[in-house]
């Protein structure tokens, strides 16, 4: 024996969880999503996705280094907001645009409350909503998916001078004479022309160039694998597409023809990454299991409203936006009940034994006690 | 592993699944460990004011003589744990830290274990009340690592009617075997102890709850209730989950009701004990003797000799650990059980009537969790899934680091947590949340009292 022992605080044990695995999980889970958009939008996708990351990393260390702002550079979590960010942009969408949005997300959607867990709101909604109030045109410019020079050639606004506009892609699509090529999204499709996507071309992403974002299928798969080991909570995708689907269903009901139908909803625009990645943010969303399912709720509900009431095509950012702000409001009126402190005393489940067997009569104690 | 409990009937909500470490002991018999040269026995060993000692310095004493004197309700009597001279009655250090007054012995060399002291009782007629006189008399305390006195526990209050005696054979904290084992080679002695204190409170009928990792003790108690014929004592394996030794978790177990906030188990016509303080007291009462030693589980990776060893009180840590082997590179030794054990400040402490194991730990073991960063809380969620209490430990861990302790007791129920450190087991952040709640207890205590 030594002659020195330490002291220390009990528990002595410890779970092997640390943020660094739960973070490195979701990056992980997060890479099937990130080729499947480069397949879909070749090489300007991939220059997207890592000029936004390599920002939202080096914004990061500049403000975890400054010691303003807790957290590491090792621990991911600015990988996920940077990939998360990435796949939310047009894959056009130019570069020092996305820089820029990248900086922003880290900068006042984290640093500024001071770093990991401290943030309110979703880091890479906050940079996605500065680039719809900053950039409006480049992020409503989209270009069809599975062109066939997407593998060598740019998409010309991807490459846009630092602060100057953007090279029209109009005129280069026109040269390339796609057939039914309006250049709006599924959503936009619905809200402006009234013209419905098959369901199967939603659902897996591959039908023709229409310009959308990653399978719903596979966002849902790799967010069955995260919920699986337990790195995301199952409960706040399941509600956001519960409410979403009912939501959905009953404007279906009350008017087919001005309303899409649920899984045109379920499956369009960015509804499927929003609930899985986006809603599911440990940091803004709440820590109470009844909260979730609040919270879920009610990004899906306002998700659908914002589609069919408002002037944008899309809700789904807002509509976290919005979920994040209320979500210590929701977190203190969904506080759980303690053990022994429910209403009900009564035995909850088929217990081995009962409390009261036939066997031990309480009158007849009392009765025989009353006579001594 | 969620669905898995769910198939098979889960005892309580949440709560955790630590690796159990039990191998290294589980199969091993209860060994004796001989007498130390010098035993230290501290007088206040548990709550309630500390008995007096009725011996002088020099004097000879003969193992299981009656040493110290209680007459406050809420302590024992001690006895001597072994024959030999008393060297001194003064301060020494005890596991919490601070010097305690203690009587030390100097151990007459070659004296046997045997208890030599002890006046055999006929208690087959005893009352309820003689019951009780004759086990505050023997100075049982809870075994099970709270040391709170046997008598007292036992005592039905007078409003009150209770109806079954819960033993409580889990023993949820790893690396302990102690329980496993007495429960394995003293099953008769635990139903002689059944039956003390069912008389004792009354009780019709007595279940004793083991944990379904521990098949060989439910065989060994079902043998032994056969034995006697007994058909009001049942024994019942209950799902492998920590915490499940704790009485509150156990009755949730057995019979799916809570015990409400605040109450005891007795509200509930319940009395809850432990299987070696029962189990102890079949062996004495009738032998009309105190208690001089207990099984105390000496385990952990640096250990050479590990096993669960029948250990003198007052037996020093040093001693209990170079017998057992324990390396030389060991950095932290552990009272009790590794979820809610203490860590002993000095080797010199003596092994007193609460103490259910020695854990010891090397640098190595300890080398990963102390390279751990710890973040700020990410409420990830982990502990709110896992608080048996269904408390959020979220919350109550972000007001404490702003030392915000007002709300955490009468917003977020800190009064219900019972530190069982399954939040602090499960965080990802390394956040010690268990000992913030520890302190932050204490000053809300402070603040009640100035």
């Amino acid at each position: 024996m030594s002659s020195t022992i330490e002291i220390r605080s009990a528990p002595h044990v410890k779970g092997s969880r640390t943020v660094e695995q739960i973070m490195r999980q979701v990056v992980y889970s997060l890479v099937p999503v990130c080729a499947f958009f480069v397949w879909q939008y070749g090489i300007s996708a991939l220059a997207l996705i890592t000029v936004v990351t390599g920002v939202c990393i080096w914004t990061e260390r500049v403000f975890t280094g400054t010691g303003t702002q807790s957290g590491h550079i090792q621990d991911y979590s600015s990988v996920i907001t940077g990939l998360l960010l990435a796949l939310t942009l047009p894959p056009g969408f130019p570069l020092w645009m996305a820089a820029v949005a990248a900086f922003i997300s880290i900068a006042l959607g984290k640093a500024l409350f001071g770093g990991i867990g401290f943030n309110v709101f979703n880091p890479a909604l906050v940079g996605r909503a500065f680039a719809q109030a900053a950039f409006p045109t480049a992020i409503a410019t989209y270009t069809p998916s599975f062109l066939s020079g997407r593998g060598s050639e740019f998409i010309p606004s991807s490459l846009a001078l630092p602060l100057m506009q953007p090279a029209d892609t109009a005129a280069w699509l026109h040269g390339m004479q796609i057939d039914g090529w309006t250049g709006a999204t599924p959503l936009a499709q619905w809200k402006f022309e009234q013209t419905l996507v098959g369901a199967g071309e939603l659902l897996t992403s591959l039908g023709g160039h229409l310009p959308i974002g990653p399978s719903p299928v596979l966002i849902v798969l790799c967010g069955l694998y995260l919920a699986s080991r337990r790195f995301m909570d199952w409960r706040i995708p399941m509600a956001v597409f519960g409410s979403a689907a009912i939501t959905a269903w009953a404007l279906f009901l009350l008017d087919p023809a001005r309303f899409p139908t649920p899984f045109f909803t379920l499956l369009s625009g960015g509804l499927a990454l929003g609930a899985v990645y986006m809603a599911t943010d440990m940091a803004t969303s709440p820590v109470t299991p009844k909260g979730m399912w609040f919270y879920g709720a009610l990004i899906g509900f306002l998700t659908v409203i914002i589609r069919n009431f408002s002037g944008l095509p899309e809700g789904v950012m807002y509509a976290i936006l919005l979920g994040n702000a209320v979500t210590p409001l929701i977190e203190r009126v969904t506080q759980p009940t303690p053990f022994g402190k429910g209403a009900s005393k009564k035995a909850r489940r088929a217990a081995s034994y009962s409390l009261n067997p036939s066997y031990i009569s309480r009158d007849g104690d009392v009765q025989e006690r009353d006579k001594s | 592993m969620k669905l898995l409990n769910f198939l098979r009937g889960e005892a309580f909500q949440r709560g955790v699944h630590p690796p159990s470490h039990k191998e290294a002991t589980a199969d091993r018999s209860i060994r004796r460990l001989p007498f130390a040269p010098q035993l230290v026995v501290p007088l206040s060993q548990h709550i309630g004011k500390s008995p007096k000692p009725i011996v002088r310095v020099g004097q000879e004493v003969v193992r299981g003589q009656l040493i110290a004197q209680s007459d406050d309700w809420l302590s024992v009597p001690h006895h001597a744990p072994a024959t030999g001279v008393i060297e001194a009655i003064e301060l020494r250090p005890s596991a919490r830290g601070p010097w305690v007054e203690s009587i030390v012995i100097r151990v007459q060399s070659g004296s046997t274990q045997e208890d030599l002291w002890g006046k055999p009782q006929d208690l087959s007629n005893a009352t309820p009340q003689e019951l009780l006189q004759a086990i505050w008399d023997s100075g049982m305390v809870g075994l099970g690592g709270a040391a709170f006195p046997t008598h007292a526990k036992l005592t039905v209050p007078k409003q009150a009617h209770v109806h079954t005696l819960v033993v409580n054979g889990c023993e949820c904290e790893p690396f302990l075997t102690c329980d496993h084992r007495v429960m394995v080679e003293e099953a008769d002695a635990l139903m002689a102890g059944i039956r003390y204190g069912m008389r004792a409170t009354s009780a019709v009928r007595t279940i004793i709850g083991v944990e379904d990792n521990k098949p060989d003790a439910v065989k060994a108690i079902q043998a032994a209730i056969d034995k006697i014929g007994a058909t009001d004592i049942f024994v019942e394996a209950v799902p492998t989950k920590y915490p499940q030794g704790s009485e509150k978790m156990l009755i949730m177990a057995l019979f799916g009701v809570e015990i409400p906030s605040g109450g005891l188990p007795v509200s509930l016509g319940m009395v809850v004990n432990n299987v070696g303080t029962l189990a102890a007291l079949g062996k004495l009462l009738p032998a009309g003797r105190g208690l001089t030693e207990r099984v105390v589980t000496v385990t952990g990776p640096g250990v050479a000799r590990p096993g669960d060893y029948r250990v003198p009180l007052g037996t020093p840590l040093k001693f209990v650990l170079e017998y057992a082997g324990a390396e030389v590179n060991s950095r932290q030794v552990i009272m009790g059980g590794p979820m809610m054990g203490q860590s002993a400040a000095s080797l010199d402490v003596p092994i007193t009537k609460g103490v259910s194991g020695v854990l010891v730990l090397r640098g190595e073991d300890i080398a990963e969790r102390e390279q751990r960063v710890v973040y700020p809380c990410i409420k990830c969620g982990e502990c709110v899934e896992s608080c048996p209490m269904g408390l959020n430990p979220s919350i109550l861990g972000m007001l404490a680091s702003r030392r915000d302790y007002e709300p955490m007791g009468s917003h977020y129920h800190l009064g219900d947590c019972f530190e069982c450190g399954c939040c602090t087991y499960v965080c990802p952040s390394n956040i010690q949340l268990a000992q913030q709640f520890r302190i932050a207890k204490q000053v809300l205590r402070e603040r009640a009292t100035a």
